[in-house]
This record gives C-alpha cells, sequence and structure tokens, in this order.
C-alpha cells in the first residue's frame, strides 16, 4: 500500500513537473533576447550592445584582431567576392529576368527582414533558399541549383558571393527577422533553433553555449578566437583570413560543429534554418555588416 | 579578361608616407593539390612577381611564390607621395597572364 502510494505521488510529482516544463519550453523570444543581451552586459560591461555587431572585434583581449581586422578597411579581401555576386545579379537568366525580379523592391534593403516565416509552408526561409528557388524558376543553370553545397566548394562559394551582395544592398539595415511569434508553429522552429543552440553535441560534449556564453572572449584550442552569442550572423556570408573566400553563414555552422568534433548538419537543412532563426533573434536590432571579414 | 582582378587603394599614414594596397583576384595553386575527383595534380599557377612604379619609376618589386595566399593583399609604403602623382602597379604569373592598374592619388587618398 505505502509503496504504491509513494508511487502514484512520484508520478503526481512526475506529471506536474512536465506540465511546468512543457510552459517553461514555450519561451518568449523577446525575454531570451533581454536575458541573452543582459549577461553580456554584465561579463563585458565595457562593451557597448551596437559593437556586438562587429562580432569577436568587439570584445576585449581580442585588440590584437581587431587591429589587423581594421586593417582590412582600406582594401577588404571580400571586395573580388563581392564584385563577382554582383555580376551575377546583373546578369540576366535566358528568359531577360534577372534576380531582382524576384525579390521586393528589386532586393534593395530587404535583407534584414531574414530569415522570415513562410506560413502556409511552415518553414524558415532564408536568402539562399530564396536565391536558389529564384534561379530555378527562371530556369538558371547556375552551378549551384542542383549542387551539393555541403561537398561542392564552387557552387558554394558563388552562392555565398551572389547572396552577399544581397545583403549589402541592406547594409547597415537593423536586423529585424520577419516571424510573427503568436504562429505557434513559428514558435516551435524558434524553440528547435533554440534547443540546437544549447545542447551538447560531438566527441567534446560541446554546445554553441559552451564557446559563445562560457568562452566568449577566449580562444578554442589557442587558434580560434571565439565571439559572444549576441551579433552572430549579422555580417554573413564574410570571407575567414583562412579561407580566402567569401562563405555562407551555413557553412560557418558546419565549420563551427566540426571545430567542436560534432558531425555537421546538411547546408540548408531545418536544424540550420531554425539555428540562423534563433541567431538572429539574439542579434535583433544590429546593424547588418555583411559581407565582412571574420577570423 | 574583362573581370578586374586588380584593385588598388592607397592611405596616408600617420608618419606621412602613402601605403599603396594591392588586391589581386588570382588562385595562387601551389602545384601540390590533387584533384579529388580526377587524381590529377592541380598545376602550379601563381603570380610571380608584382611591381610598383610612383610616377613611372619603379619603386618596390616583389617576388611573390607559393607561399602567398589565394587572392592575395600586398602592400608597400612609399615616402615623398603627394596629390596627383600616379601609381601604377603591374604583375605577372607562371602562365604568362598578367595584368595593370593605374590610379592617381587624391585629396583622402
Amino acid at each position: 500500500m505505502r509503496t504504491g502510494n509513494r508511487r502514484t505521488r512520484g508520478l503526481l510529482s512526475g506529471t506536474v513537473v512536465a506540465l511546468l516544463l512543457s510552459t517553461a519550453a514555450w519561451a518568449d523570444p523577446a525575454s531570451d533576447t533581454k536575458q541573452m543581451r543582459d549577461f553580456f552586459k554584465a561579463r563585458f560591461p565595457t562593451v557597448a550592445l551596437e559593437d556586438y555587431a562587429n562580432g569577436l572585434y568587439a570584445l576585449p583581449g581580442f585588440e590584437e584582431f581587431r587591429d589587423q581586422w581594421l586593417a582590412f578597411r582600406d582594401l577588404a579581401p571580400y571586395e573580388i567576392g563581392l564584385a563577382n555576386g554582383k555580376k551575377l545579379w546583373e546578369t540576366p537568366f535566358r528568359n531577360g529576368k534577372t534576380f531582382s525580379s524576384c525579390f521586393k523592391n528589386g532586393g534593395r534593403n530587404i535583407a534584414q527582414g531574414y530569415p522570415y516565416w513562410d506560413k502556409p509552408a511552415k518553414k524558415v526561409r532564408t536568402v539562399e533558399m530564396d536565391l536558389i528557388d529564384c534561379a530555378t524558376r527562371n530556369g538558371s543553370e547556375l552551378s549551384f541549383v542542383n549542387a551539393n553545397l555541403d561537398r561542392d566548394q564552387k557552387a558554394r562559394a558563388q552562392l555565398a558571393e551572389l547572396s552577399a551582395y544581397l545583403y549589402s544592398l541592406a547594409r547597415g539595415k537593423p536586423l529585424k527577422p520577419d516571424v510573427d511569434f503568436t504562429d505557434r508553429d513559428a514558435l516551435k522552429a524558434y524553440e528547435q533553433g533554440k534547443k540546437f543552440w544549447w545542447a551538447r553535441r560531438g566527441q567534446w560534449n560541446f554546445s554553441c553555449a559552451s564557446c559563445h556564453v562560457n568562452l566568449a572572449g577566449a580562444t578554442l584550442a589557442g587558434s580560434q578566437p571565439l565571439s559572444a552569442g549576441v551579433g552572430h550572423g549579422v555580417a554573413w556570408p564574410a570571407q575567414r583570413t583562412e579561407w580566402t573566400r567569401l562563405e555562407t553563414l551555413h557553412y560557418r555552422y558546419a565549420a563551427c560543429l566540426s571545430q567542436m568534433r560534432a558531425r555537421p548538419q546538411a547546408h540548408g537543412s531545418e536544424d540550420l534554418n531554425n539555428l540562423e532563426l534563433y541567431e538572429k533573434i539574439m542579434s535583433i536590432g544590429l546593424p547588418l555588416q555583411a559581407p565582412a571579414m571574420r577570423n | 579578361m574583362s573581370e578586374q582582378r586588380t584593385r588598388i587603394r592607397t592611405k596616408t599614414t600617420d608618419d606621412g608616407a602613402t601605403e599603396i594596397f594591392v588586391l589581386i583576384s588570382h588562385p595562387m595553386e601551389t602545384g601540390l593539390r590533387v584533384n579529388p575527383q580526377t587524381k590529377e595534380k592541380i598545376p602550379v599557377h601563381i603570380v610571380q612577381k608584382i611591381t610598383f612604379y610612383l610616377n613611372s619609376k619603379e619603386v618596390a618589386v616583389a617576388d611573390t611564390g607559393t607561399g602567398v595566399s589565394a587572392n592575395p593583399l600586398v602592400s608597400v609604403r612609399v615616402k615623398n607621395a603627394k596629390k596627383g602623382d600616379k601609381i601604377r602597379v603591374t604583375w605577372t604569373d607562371n602562365f604568362g597572364q598578367k595584368d595593370e592598374q593605374d590610379i592617381v592619388l587624391g585629396d583622402g587618398a
């Protein structure tokens, strides 16, 4: 009898905990953002919120990296990629239309609204998805249309250059992902991205937060300076000095994941789209910097 | 070659010298890489010489090799350059490709 009672009590408290968890799971993106920012405000009191758009170069202790980065202001190596992107953007498809025909306002000042929520499809949409769809709809034979973007570096770099040009048309605009969180499915996608960010994975049992919250401002394995969790995504597509070419945000995620000894998710997969949504909600309101140089 | 392969910027440094930056769009293949699909070696393709001229007078030469990254960014400092001076940068690679670019030093440059 007694054991039975205890078991029922255990079950009951179990359901209470489950209920609490399920309500806690529906967190509010705005309060998540505030919590994250308050954390970094306490951690790095000298860094202004706007500075986080400069990624790791905003953090104290990275002055040498910052000096190197500022030296690129005069002539940034990504200019080659950006010029290629501009050329691609302006080259008409066989039907005479160009990429600007697929975007509102001809692509000007719209990139800050990405990623947006596609309500009928219940999916997060990124700039890269829209570019690929636009090329497909217009019968383009550009290499990234059917390529495996994880394997095919040339195709991915081409997509990155094109996407960098679209982002550059909205440079300086405050990031404002066009997602309506009263839609339960959108909130769910955000939750999944949040879970991805905080979940541990890989051989090192690291999460994104291990580096970008706990170790922010330090270097990983002596070579990779680590940025704070606020300000991610505003500068991508970017060129890392070791890459010598522009690359997409999702390729950076894949590089991050392999740096933490985890198997990367596919380029453009739902996991990474949701992660992009979560990261950009954390960076909401920060000015777009893409394309940029990064370490 | 219709696309622009050489870009030049200049900046006046604190000590009054002029810094010339050059960015070259070039693959800089070392000849050590192998094409993973065909298993064929990718031939050496490197910029071998970058020359800087100030008013048609050679002021700096860089002999570059396989240790230089793809799309190299090179800069040199010149003294006594003033507004209106012409700067020319030329380069050649081992395939015989070459490019040159001229700029005139402006006010803010």
